[in-house]
């Protein structure tokens, strides 16, 4: 075990990261927090209209990966990232490129749910509203709408469009993020374990909307639930210790992994 | 409770009999139980007894303050008829107003008395003066009410009861003998001091009054409120968001913190030699005072100010730039909203801070005597605690009374801010 859990020098990905539609295709990445790096070299295409599971033990890398994607980690002073990230053939880290619009088209749902301290309306409504999406007061309540029927929660407070969004409950919460998120009309959303501090009955929920969410969007989840990898995904990376081990179809890394750390990590002997 | 006592008790007493290596677990943690209850227990009676100590000097404080101040809020006057000859007064039914102003009231009053009692004239005269606005009153008897030397307020208020030789030598025996009569008459009595609150500073304790230090302070206030809130929050959203993290924000931030440290009279200094003879403004007014008040309360505005933007969850911030707010959209829709209950409460506690500062505001002249009520911020006046500094430097003892009034006056603004800050905090605390 302890071998298993060292670095591995000059490592290749086994599988297949590569895509014949990608929609985010990142390349020879690297990251560091400073001196320390925590990402090595890492290329994955995520294809349109997938869901693609992000997975591995903990400090493996895989939120700092996904939180490159729509440069999140910007904000993050000391953080560097060398190689490129794709969307749509264009380098997101290129020299001209602004995060603003950038973000509009990659969205993100974060592990806690954060409303904004407002009304579950002007959540929902933040997003088009900074953005100039919405020409009128009804173009914006029909967004606002639109947006929280598709995640599932119109049904539930259509009649307190205006209480605070941060009176709902965790798994409510977690869903008014992903209207949020959506009301912006992402191309790609990515989801940092959105699930894990929700109980199952709200997970079961969310794992459903990322279901019907596949046909619209792009999903890229990290989770640390195998089952919930197994259930939502058509595909599974596997992280580890900054390195991209595996990638291939969910069910196969489930069933038959090729690498031995993967299979290592999903019969549960590490992690 | 007294069942489980006596067990513990029991164990204890049989666990003392037996070796260390003897004792269960259980046993040793018995044992060590009395030792910490006694711990907490003693803790307890020493935090109880620095807050009673603590209460208690608030306490002597405040009575005291208040035993002496209260009085200032009491005038004595004595009711008196006085005629209003036409004739020593110069005045016809057809005099002009100037005329009337310049008539010799004050001798009037004076002649109704002997020589050595000494009924100040300035109210009296003025409310003569409106009287005769009307011609009708001339050569009539009115009855007015004569406010009282300061000797007499004291001695009616505070030493009546005493015999005449246990009282001050401030009054002769003469007049103390007109005082008695007065007061067997019942024309003596004391009023709600009013004066206290509408006049400015005076040489004669008993017209001196604290209107011009309020609106002083008043005035002062709010050039330090309207400089310190914006460019403190300004300096304080720079430095948490967008300086970049370098050496010279370093620099800026360890020199913000050692401001805020600098003695006050420093600050006083530095307006007087940058302010006065630099930028010309005029010594001793609000404008100036304002200003030095600024550079003082600046520190603790920027702290605090900082301290509520770091205290805005980053969860908050990372959901904004996830929907790709930009960072000024992050900053002034999120953090600046959520931060606003911590910078607002700094900010009254500046404030706070500010209206009780003396000594800045002693370098730069406000210590001057100023009679008048200040108009606009570029009149010269004072503040309310200069204007207790003076005064309890005065020998009178009517002033010292003063003294304790204004005390009392700057206590209840003090409490009234104070609670402002809690109240609009509790009002815009969103909770997440």
């Amino acid at each position: 075990m302890s071998t298993s859990m060292q670095h591995i020098e000059n490592h290749i990905t086994t599988g297949i990261p590569l895509s014949q539609n990608p929609k985010l295709a990142a390349r020879n990445v690297d990251v560091f927090y400073g001196d320390k790096q925590a990402i090595f070299d890492v290329s994955l295409d995520i294809g349109a209209n997938e869901v693609i599971a992000l997975i591995g033990p903990s400090g493996c890398g895989k939120s700092t990966f996904l939180r490159t994607l729509n440069r999140m980690n910007d904000t993050i002073d000391i953080c560097k990232i060398k190689g490129e990230i794709l969307l749509d053939d264009e380098n997101i880290y290129g020299a001209d490129v602004d995060t603003v619009p950038l973000r509009a088209r990659v969205g993100m749902v974060f592990q806690k749910p954060n409303p904004f301290p407002k009304s579950i309306y002007d959540n929902v409504a933040y997003g088009p509203r900074i953005h100039g999406l919405a020409q009128s007061r009804v173009e914006l309540d029909e967004t606002v709408e639109k947006s929280l029927q598709r995640a599932g929660l119109w049904n539930e407070v259509k009649d307190r469009l205006h209480a605070p969004g941060t009176g709902l409950s965790g798994g409510q919460q977690q869903r008014l993020c992903i209207a949020r998120t959506i009301a912006v009309d992402p191309e790609v959303i990515l989801m940092d374990e959105p699930c894990s501090a929700l109980d199952p009955i709200a997970t079961a929920k969310i794992e459903e909307l990322i279901d019907e969410l596949r046909e619209k969007y792009t999903i890229a989840i990290v989770t640390h639930s195998m089952q919930q990898a197994a259930r939502v995904s058509q595909r599974t990376a596997y992280f580890h210790l900054g390195q991209l081990i595996e990638v291939n179809p969910t069910k196969q890394v489930f069933t038959t992994p090729q690498h031995e750390l993967t299979e290592a990590y999903i019969t549960g002997r590490f992690g | 409770m007294t069942d489980s006592k006596t067990t513990n008790s029991n164990t204890l007493t049989e666990s003392k009999n037996m070796k260390p290596t003897q004792l269960t677990t259980r046993q040793k943690v018995e044992l060590s139980l009395s030792r910490r209850r006694a711990a907490e227990t003693r803790f307890r009676m020493y935090g109880m007894a620095s807050v009673f100590f603590g209460m208690l000097c608030l306490v002597v404080l405040f009575t005291d303050i208040a035993s002496k101040g209260t009085a200032a809020f009491k005038q004595t006057s004595l009711k008196t008829e006085i005629f209003l000859d036409s004739s020593y007064l110069g005045l016809t039914k057809d005099s002009k107003v100037d005329e009337v102003r310049f008539a010799n009231f004050e001798g009037l009053i004076k002649r109704q008395f002997a020589k050595n009692f000494k009924p100040s004239g300035r109210k009296e005269t003025r409310e003569l003066f409106k009287l005769l606005a009307n011609p009708e009153v001339l050569d009539t008897t009115i009855s007015i009410e004569l406010l009282m030397d300061d000797d007499v307020d004291q001695w009616f208020k505070h030493d009546r009861d005493l015999s005449t030789d246990e009282t001050n030598d401030r009054l002769s025996t003469k007049q103390l003998s007109w005082l008695n009569n007065w007061v067997e008459e019942g024309r003596l009595d004391t009023h709600f001091n009013t004066l206290f609150f509408t006049n400015g500073d005076s040489r004669e304790p008993e017209l001196a009054g604290i209107h011009g230090a309020i609106k002083g302070t008043l005035l002062t206030l709010m050039v330090t409120l309207l400089l310190s809130f914006p460019i403190g929050v300004a300096a304080a959203i720079y430095l948490e968001e967008f300086a970049p993290r370098n050496r010279m924000t370093e620099i800026v931030e360890i020199n913000i913190n050692n401001l805020a440290a600098v003695p006050s009279i420093i600050f006083g200094l530095l307006g007087m030699a940058i302010f006065i003879n630099v930028f010309g403004v005029s010594r001793s007014t609000p404008l100036l005072g304002g200003l030095v008040l600024t550079l003082m309360t600046l520190p603790t505005i920027i702290i605090s100010a900082r301290a509520a933007i770091k205290s805005v969850p980053p969860s908050i911030r990372e959901a904004a730039y996830g929907l790709g707010a930009s960072k000024n959209q992050v900053v002034f829709h999120h953090v600046l909203p959520l931060a606003m209950p911590g910078m607002l409460t700094g900010t009254i506690l500046g404030m706070a801070q500010a209206l009780g500062e003396t000594a800045p505001l002693l370098m730069i002249g406000m210590v001057a005597f100023v009679v008048d009520v200040p108009g606009f911020i570029n009149d010269p006046s004072t503040v309310l605690p200069v204007q207790i500094f003076l005064w309890s430097d005065s020998p009178e003892r009517a002033f010292m009374e003063r003294t304790s009034g204004a005390i009392l006056v700057l206590l209840s603004f003090l409490v009234l801010m104070n609670t402002t800050a809690v109240i609009l905090r509790r009002r815009l605390e969103r909770r997440w």
